[in-house]
């Protein structure tokens, strides 16, 4: 069995209107030299299999259809033996 | 009081399936404005279910089917009605998404773009004014001698975004079908609620058989709620359908 742990980030080019709004907080708490907040995603989940290439497609398939949208984000993974 | 948005709706009348998602809740105010006030013959459409039970135009309501987890319309897009929908779509069939049934729409790709958080990061629930950008799309094309549409918006990820070259691809076929505008029909900044890329509400595909819109014709087809623009829509549709 494996641990994925996989990042999802939208592109740089696409707005984050929750990243900008956070750092308007840290603006507030005076922390000055906090720039480019960006706001992703972090999913964990385990794949029943002993099979790394094939715990490998699986989570890419999960990750392009459903987790991400290509559209706007990327993603990356690990996966780690349990 | 209802006679009053009723039109006279001549010839063949199609039939309407309002698809119902686990956190729909917009789907009773369609079913009501196409039966009791059009007197459309309409049904839901549970999302578990395989058929579309031969209607004619199928549509996707407003609300936060699974609780917009993930992505709104992310899960939804999967739902096992959702295999027939974009294969009637595929084939031609008449497919309305409003608010979240636009999200959903995006999700399964049937139309271009994605939806992101509004600009201001909050809930914008109030009436807007669209001006019809493409005034021969079934959807649209019976509508005359208006500036503008008075709808409202329901919604906190409204902001349409698509890359350069899928807004100039949308442009070019004539895609943008509505776009946020002041009651009098100019685009402006302030006319626009969500920070839609180019002001855009309302987008069709190619084939001109699949809509989404973010405003809510649903929630202004009644006289009595005090406005009727959006049941001009549903109208259209229900007249130029089968033309």
């Amino acid at each position: 069995m494996f641990k994925a742990k996989v990042l999802i980030k939208r592109r740089k080019t696409i707005l984050d209107p929750q990243g900008k709004a956070v750092e308007i907080g840290a603006k507030h708490l005076g922390l000055s030299d906090i720039k480019n907040t960006r706001i992703d995603k972090y999913i964990e989940f385990n794949v029943d299999t002993n099979n790394k290439k094939a715990a490998e497609e699986e989570v890419n398939d999960y990750c392009k259809k459903l987790l991400a949208n290509p559209i706007m984000e990327d993603y990356e993974f690990t996966l780690e033996e349990i | 009081m209802l006679s009053e948005t009723k039109s006279p709706i001549s010839g063949k009348q199609p039939k309407f399936g309002v698809v119902v998602f686990p956190g729909s809740n917009c789907d009773h105010d369609t079913y009501y404005v196409l039966r009791k006030i059009l007197d459309m013959d309409v049904i839901f459409l549970w999302h578990k279910q395989s058929s579309l039970e031969d209607c004619d135009v199928i549509i996707l309501p407003g609300g936060f089917s699974y609780g917009d987890y993930l992505r709104t319309g992310a899960i939804a897009r999967f739902s096992p009605i959702m295999n027939e929908v974009i294969r009637f779509a595929n084939k031609g069939g008449y497919v309305l998404g409003i608010c979240n049934g636009f999200q959903i729409l995006l999700e399964a790709g049937l139309l271009p773009g994605v939806m992101i958080r509004n600009e201001s990061l909050n809930f914008v629930c109030k009436d807007i004014y669209l001006k019809i950008e493409n005034k021969e799309t079934v959807y649209t094309k019976g509508i005359n001698g208006k500036n503008s549409l008075k709808i409202p918006v329901a919604h906190g990820e409204g902001n349409y975004f698509a890359d350069e070259i899928t807004l100039r691809e949308i442009e070019d076929n004539n895609q943008i079908v509505f776009k946020y505008c002041t009651s009098d029909g100019s685009i402006t900044n302030e006319s626009n609620p969500n920070g839609s890329i180019m002001n855009i509400a309302g987008i069709i595909n190619k084939k001109g058989n699949v809509l989404g819109m973010m405003p809510h014709p649903e929630r202004s087809s009644d006289s009595v709620l005090g406005k009727t623009d959006g049941s001009l829509i549903f109208k259209s549709l229900v007249n130029n359908i089968f033309n």
